[in-house]
């Protein structure tokens, strides 16, 4: 049961590797405070699951990472081969020269359509080197162009041409105060466009995973390769694989069955307990005992009225909207992405 | 990896691009010297530096710098060409004649403008084609003159048309009120006509504040209080590994304030970090109206703007500083007025979390306007300059380049009532009064768009109606 891994833009790429960095790690460490056999079969399934098996034993991370310009693509393929324990592959990126300038315009309109082929190229060969696809996981952040707008597109094309596979997306909800100017209206338009081709959707907030690391981990001086390696420890621990209530390995499916909706939002919370509980005797990244939630809830409810709010206010005075209608988003698809929004909102209020 | 081209014009945006690349090259220098970590690919200030350089002990060998020289007088460029960095720069990059404007921008733009169009497209082209992926072009200029600003506006409806893709910095020299050229009013109105309808940003600068900046500077080593011994390897003016040797004239320095602001401008974009900022992130974020693209920029710390080793300050100072008139490359009073957006371009060792802190901290203080009451773009990139720890530059769209604007037209105002000077101008073909008429109204109602801005200054922020959805 594999997984293939796309990772836009910097922010998705910087957090995809810490990912396989970490599920790599977890799966390699001694620490597995279970017997040789199981920790063998944990071994062998996440193995399975994320990485491919090249001639000289090194695993290839089954990822494809896709950005507008080369910088950070050349940082993560360089830091995933020094680790020396693990690769991408040599044929995994697609990269341009110049960015999207934070432009979901710009992404979706304009580099979309442009490179479409070539991508979905590069995901069709990772899906064929797999025995046994289950599907994808799409890491990507709303605030800037890439991630967002490309993240969109990619997805949507996702939906048509593999619309029996499931499609989560792992999005990174920007910081409150500004990293980018323009975020709320990327954000809005990324949420409505994914609402309607993604199967789930994983919210992690900068603010929040910033709060975990000063306040749970004390760290002082925070750099986004903290936030980061938080980020994919929490990942890291959903995708391990774990039992069912019958004592054999399955992939820990979207916790869709339980739900009614369709395209939903779930949120990270503190560790409790879920509706739907697997379980593993085998240990995770050294802790002893660990246990990790995924919700879906109205916890998200407030997030994205907050956003949506400051993204109509903007609208109204029509401030950046010349930017979007340079590269085809006309203020007809703004309000379409606003009345999708709003119905959501709506949905999770009225439950 | 995205180029740039640098468009020099007139004697000071000669003199300005000829700091610039006295910098750029020691800073490549510098990096590169750096030893790089084996797997990284290296970095090079490729983006406005040309390919095919190599270095040995510190020299530059055959690089060639991307840029095309223009001047109507051949002074500047001349002493360029015979000067240490004669290397760098391609004859074929250069476009010289020998009576120059006069300080008439009329002549710059309309007699030299059509003489030597062919010729400057020409250039234009043949950098361009060097280049990969061209991203923007960076023209330096003043606005008081005749050929910065008559030729050099004329540029930039040539680059419009030929090169609509490439972005159009400008970074433009104002006229103090103490100018000793009596037109140069006339010459910046009808400049600013031009950098409104077809520059994508405008980072204004006025030589006042500079001045202001290197004679705070000056006090500062000469009242004693700071031990004198010149850093070895600052980026600014010590002579080792400069090409040029420094302060040999009184504008030198002034002229490198300015060098190392469009150094640190393409600084994330040319080297990694952990939140990249390329040149098309600034306009996308920083305009939010097509007319209102004129960035007020301010630079710490200014330590690295001359060879004197002051302590180093506290990371937090650095971002107070910013905000402190002190160290702003233009007289206006942001704090006063309102602002549309603002971004911090921070280099060096510094994280997320001192970015955040800093920004929570100063924001108070600070008057955004409603709708972007969280207009911040920020970057973070790993490479600081040269010789120093950490630097930011802050660029703020902002309501106080108003009363510059202001002053201006008032001063034109009061040339224009009394007709004086203007035959030189009118004898000029093409020229007609309304030319001038036009061009001061295209500034009144860009003043107007801010002054409809500032109405809005103290008024309680109001969450508009929302859309409505019938379940």
């Amino acid at each position: 049961m594999s997984i293939v891994t796309v990772q836009l833009g910097q922010c998705g790429n910087q957090i995809g590797f810490e990912v396989f960095d970490a599920l790599l790690r977890d799966s390699q460490s001694s620490h597995g405070l279970c017997c040789k056999r199981e920790n063998e079969a944990y071994q062998a399934s996440c193995k399975e699951r994320f990485f491919s098996e090249e001639e000289n034993g090194v695993p290839v991370a089954r990822a494809v990472l896709v950005d507008m310009e080369p910088k950070v693509i050349n940082q993560t393929l360089s830091k995933a081969a020094q680790s020396g324990r693990w690769k991408y592959g040599q044929h995994a990126c697609f990269c341009q020269k110049q960015g999207s300038g934070n432009n979901w315009a710009y992404g979706y309109s304009v580099h979309g359509p442009r490179h479409e082929e070539s991508i979905m190229n590069l995901i069709r060969k990772e899906v064929e080197k797999c025995d046994s696809f289950s599907g994808f996981f799409i890491i990507m952040s709303m605030a800037g162009g890439t991630g967002s707008g490309i993240g969109a597109f990619v997805t949507q094309n996702l939906q048509d041409q593999y619309s029996n596979s499931l499609k989560m997306n792992q999005i990174i909800w920007p910081y409150g105060t500004g990293e980018v100017i323009v975020q709320n209206y990327n954000s809005i338009l990324t949420l409505s466009h994914l609402y309607r081709s993604s199967d789930a959707l994983l919210v992690h907030e900068n603010d929040a995973v910033h709060k975990i690391c000063a306040k749970l981990m004390n760290i002082k001086q925070i750099s986004f390769s903290d936030i980061n390696q938080v980020l994919a420890h929490q990942l890291g621990s959903v995708f391990q694989p774990t039992y069912s209530a019958e004592s054999s390995f399955h992939y820990r499916r979207n916790p869709l069955e339980g739900f009614k909706d369709p395209a939903l939002y779930t949120s990270w919370l503190e560790p409790v307990n879920a509706f739907n509980v697997w379980k593993t005797q085998r240990a995770f990244s050294k802790y002893e005992k660990s246990a990790v939630l995924v919700s879906n809830s109205q916890f998200l409810v407030k997030p994205l009225d907050m956003i949506v709010g400051k993204a109509w206010n903007m609208f109204a005075s029509k401030a950046y909207i010349h930017q979007y209608t340079k590269f085809g988003i006309e203020e007809e698809d703004f309000l379409d992405s606003f009345t999708s929004l709003e119905q959501v909102v709506a949905s999770y209020c009225n439950l | 990896m995205t180029q740039s081209v640098v468009v020099q014009v007139g004697q000071c945006g000669n003199q300005i691009g000829c700091c610039f690349w006295d910098l750029a090259l020691r800073e490549h220098a510098a990096v590169n010297q750096v030893p790089a970590r084996s797997h990284e690919p290296p970095r090079l200030s490729a983006r406005v530096v040309g390919d095919g350089g190599s270095i040995s002990k510190g020299k530059i060998c055959s690089l060639k710098a991307r840029a095309v020289l223009i001047d109507m007088e051949e002074g500047v460029v001349n002493e360029i060409l015979q000067g240490p960095l004669r290397d760098v720069f391609d004859t074929k990059q250069l476009i010289t004649d020998i009576s120059g404007s006069g300080n008439n921008w009329a002549v710059g733009h309309r007699v030299f403008g059509s003489l030597y169009q062919d010729q400057v497209l020409e250039k234009l082209r043949k950098s361009a084609e060097h280049c990969d992926c061209l991203q923007c072009f960076f023209i330096i200029h003043s606005m008081g003159g005749g050929t910065g600003s008559g030729l050099g506006t004329f540029l930039l409806k040539m680059l419009e048309d030929e090169f609509p893709e490439v972005y159009r910095f400008v970074t433009s020299i104002y006229p103090s009120g103490e100018d000793d050229v009596i037109t140069s009013p006339y010459n910046s109105i009808l400049a600013m006509k031009e950098l409104n309808e077809h520059a994508d940003c405008v980072l204004p600068i006025d030589n006042q504040s500079l001045f202001d900046i290197i004679s705070k500077i000056d006090l500062m080593v000469n009242s004693g209080k700071l031990g004198t011994t010149v850093k070895p390897k600052s980026l600014v003016t010590s002579s080792s590994g400069a090409l040029k040797t420094r302060h040999q004239k009184p504008f030198d320095a002034m002229n490198n304030i300015v060098a190392n602001l469009l150094l640190n401008l393409t600084s994330s974009a040319r080297f990694e970090g952990s939140l990249n900022m390329d040149l098309n992130e600034i306009s996308m974020n920083l305009v939010p109206f097509p007319q209102l693209h004129y960035l007020v920029s301010s630079l710490t710390p200014l330590y690295t703007l001359t060879d004197v080793n002051i302590p180093p300050r506290r990371l937090d100072q650095m971002f107070s500083d910013a905000f402190s008139k002190d160290h702003q490359l233009l007289r206006a009073d942001p704090k006063h007025s309102l602002y549309l957006a603002c971004a911090l371009m921070v280099r060096g060792n510094v994280q997320i979390s001192d970015l955040r802190r800093n920004i929570e901290r100063l924001k108070p203080s600070l008057q955004f306007v409603s709708w972007n009451q969280e207009g911040w773009k920020t970057s973070l990139c790993s490479i600081p300059p040269v010789g120093h720890s950490h630097s930011l530059l802050a660029l703020a769209n902002n309501t106080c380049v108003k009363p510059t604007f202001m002053e201006l037209k008032e001063r034109f105002m009061r040339l224009y009532k009394k007709k004086a000077h203007l035959h030189h101008y009118l004898q000029v073909e093409g020229m007609e009064e309304s030319c001038f008429t036009e061009a001061v109204s295209s500034l009144s109602a860009l003043i107007q768009e801010y002054n409809q801005l500032d109405a809005t200054k103290n008024m309680p922020v109001q969450d508009l109606p929302r859309l409505s959805i019938a379940m």
